[in-house]
């Protein structure tokens, strides 16, 4: 539905977006990741036809975004960050006025309109004031314009962003209620939330795609192991020497003593292969310890995002070497 | 052409949902109301030579309510869609740009047609208290208010143009205010060249509003001043969907 080659975008000496590749097929639901800057922003505005790229090619549903624009934009619902609205209009009003530019024939233009009104849980506001309403409300009013022709495609630019945390959520599963009936590009910087919502993600920095898969996908390439890591509490009346016989463990690339509490001593390890957790256990209870928490964590995609960008970025480099 | 319409219907619509339209037509007709008392109090001094049309439309006061007019109308009509950011769900819809520019045009002309129309008023009053007409003829009127709509079409567009080039209504504004003043002055040339006489002062006296207004509140229509205000807003307007298409190469 989106096939995107070799786009590139500069505004003036600054590169927003460097040779980006990509396509998302039908019934996807794609997440930009990336800090700000990274470029999520004008890849978006370009697909929507809002900006001209410098080089490359977009087509949206088999359109040319450059030369058919009308054509590519009709099958496009689209979120800009910020959600710019009219404030002097009215909920409904507003939403019936971007049916007819999208060309909804009149006669169907309030059945659509009430339909995205419902969807997007507005119906007690329909008759007030743009300007009056909250950020949440705001928000949802672009959803429901971006949903009310029913296009093919849907391009969010931050749909969460100012949201509180019941919004996000209600915001969030209404998104993955939409994944039946369209295709779904949404951009963020809040990695919990792509991973809950997102088929497929992809990792944008300094307008480069540094890496792209399902979030399982991504950690396993991010090079910090799949199984996360392990955490452990063990009683110290029994003498030390626990440190030692973990880190002489088959199995355990390293521990982290992470202090103790009382007598329990914590550590955190990290395992070379498979999950060490059920030999370690009956290997502790051979010695006669006493324990207290043997626990899996899986790492998150906070930390798989830190790895691939931070290892993409000069900045972090810098860090790590001083 | 729904796409025009819808388009030209939310402008109107928003002009006079907020106060702006109204706070411009409450003072056009406190100054075009004191205007006309004058014009008619004129005839209570004796007979006079020129109609209560023609003096209406051609005082000091109406003028400078008239060229105020511009600058107000049309400050917002680009600039504010810029500052807000409404542009960018605006021209990601599938909306041709020319529509964009033709719909705000239509949209403030339709408005200014609005506001002069309780003029005519004046002119009815006067006809059902005094059974004379304010004007030699029906011609009169309607070459006043032809006249009007003609200049107000150009320097509408013109507003357009300035309203396009930037994000700041203010600054639209004074630009609009200063590019109208300029042509509606353009008349006063004759002055400067009435030692020489001849050709530019010919010329000068063609493309001046003033005089052109004279002319026509007579019923006198001269072709020239048509085409010319008919060309300007053409050429406005392009200049205007230029402006407006460069946007996406702006930062």
């Amino acid at each position: 539905m989106i096939f995107v080659k070799g786009l590139t975008k500069s505004y003036g000496s600054t590169n927003a977006v460097r040779n980006l590749s990509f396509s998302v097929e039908r019934g996807e639901i794609v997440g930009f990741l990336g800090p700000n800057g990274a470029g999520k922003s004008t890849t978006m505005r370009i697909l929507c036809g809002y900006l001209p790229a410098d080089a490359g090619e977009v087509r949206i549903a088999g359109f040319d975004v450059f030369s058919q624009s009308i054509k590519a934009r009709s099958r496009i619902g689209y979120l800009p960050e910020n959600v710019p609205l009219y404030p002097e209009m009215r909920v409904v009003e507003y939403l019936s006025y971007r049916a007819s530019l999208k060309g909804v024939p009149s006669r169907r233009v309030p059945e659509k309109v009430d339909d995205a009104l419902e969807l997007c849980g507005l119906g007690h506001v329909r008759r007030q004031l743009i300007g009056t309403l909250s950020k949440g409300y705001r928000q949802r009013v672009g959803l429901a314009d971006a949903l009310v022709n029913e296009p093919d495609i849907l391009i969010l630019d931050e749909p969460t962003i100012g949201l509180d945390p019941n919004q996000i959520r209600e915001v969030r599963s209404l998104i993955k209620g939409l994944a039946a009936r369209h295709t779904i590009l949404l951009s963020s910087h809040i990695l919990s939330e792509v991973e809950m919502t997102c088929s497929r993600l992809m990792i944008l920095n300094k307008g480069r795609i540094v890496a792209t898969g399902t979030p399982a996908e991504l950690r396993e390439r991010s090079g910090i192991s799949l199984a996360g890591s392990i955490r452990l509490e063990i009683s110290t009346q029994h003498g030390s020497g626990h440190q030692k016989m973990l880190a002489q463990f088959p199995g355990i690339a390293s521990v982290t003593p992470l202090g103790t509490t009382g007598e329990w001593a914590s550590f955190e390890l990290l395992p070379e292969v498979g999950d060490p957790r059920a030999a370690l256990f009956e290997e502790i209870v051979r010695r006669g310890w006493k324990l207290r928490e043997l626990s899996a964590r899986e790492s998150t995609l906070e930390e798989v995002f830190t790895a691939i960008v931070g290892s993409s970025s000069p900045i972090s480099r810098k860090e790590n070497a001083s | 052409m729904r796409v025009f319409w819808a388009l030209w219907k939310r402008e109107v619509a928003s002009a006079f949902q907020t106060p702006m339209a109204w706070i411009v037509l409450f003072f056009l007709l406190l100054v075009t109301g004191f205007i006309f008392y004058g014009g008619v109090s004129v005839l209570n001094h004796g007979p006079t030579e020129v109609t209560v049309v023609e003096s209406f439309f051609n005082t000091i006061f109406f003028w400078f309510a008239f060229l105020l007019l511009f600058p107000l109308l049309t400050m917002r009509l680009f600039a504010e869609e810029y500052r807000s950011g409404t542009v960018e769900p605006l021209m990601t819809a599938p909306v041709r740009d020319s529509q964009v520019v033709l719909a705000k045009f239509f949209g403030v002309l339709f408005l200014y047609a609005v506001l002069w129309l309780p003029t005519g008023l004046y002119f009815l009053i006067f006809w059902w208290q005094t059974r004379l007409h304010a004007a030699g003829a029906v011609g009169a009127y309607l070459g006043a208010y032809f006249l009007l709509l003609l200049m107000g079409s150009f320097y509408l567009a013109l507003g357009c143009l300035c309203s396009s080039l930037t994000r700041h209504q203010i600054t639209a504004a004074m630009m609009t205010f200063c590019m109208v003043t300029l042509f509606f002055f353009t008349g006063l040339i004759s002055y400067l060249t009435g030692q020489i006489g001849g050709l530019m002062r010919g010329v000068a006296i063609t493309f001046s509003p003033i005089d052109q207004m004279t002319e026509f509140s007579r019923g006198l229509y001269d072709t020239r001043p048509i085409v010319w205000y008919l060309v300007m807003t053409g050429l406005c307007l392009f200049l205007t969907l230029q402006s407006f298409q460069s946007r996406r190469w702006r930062r």
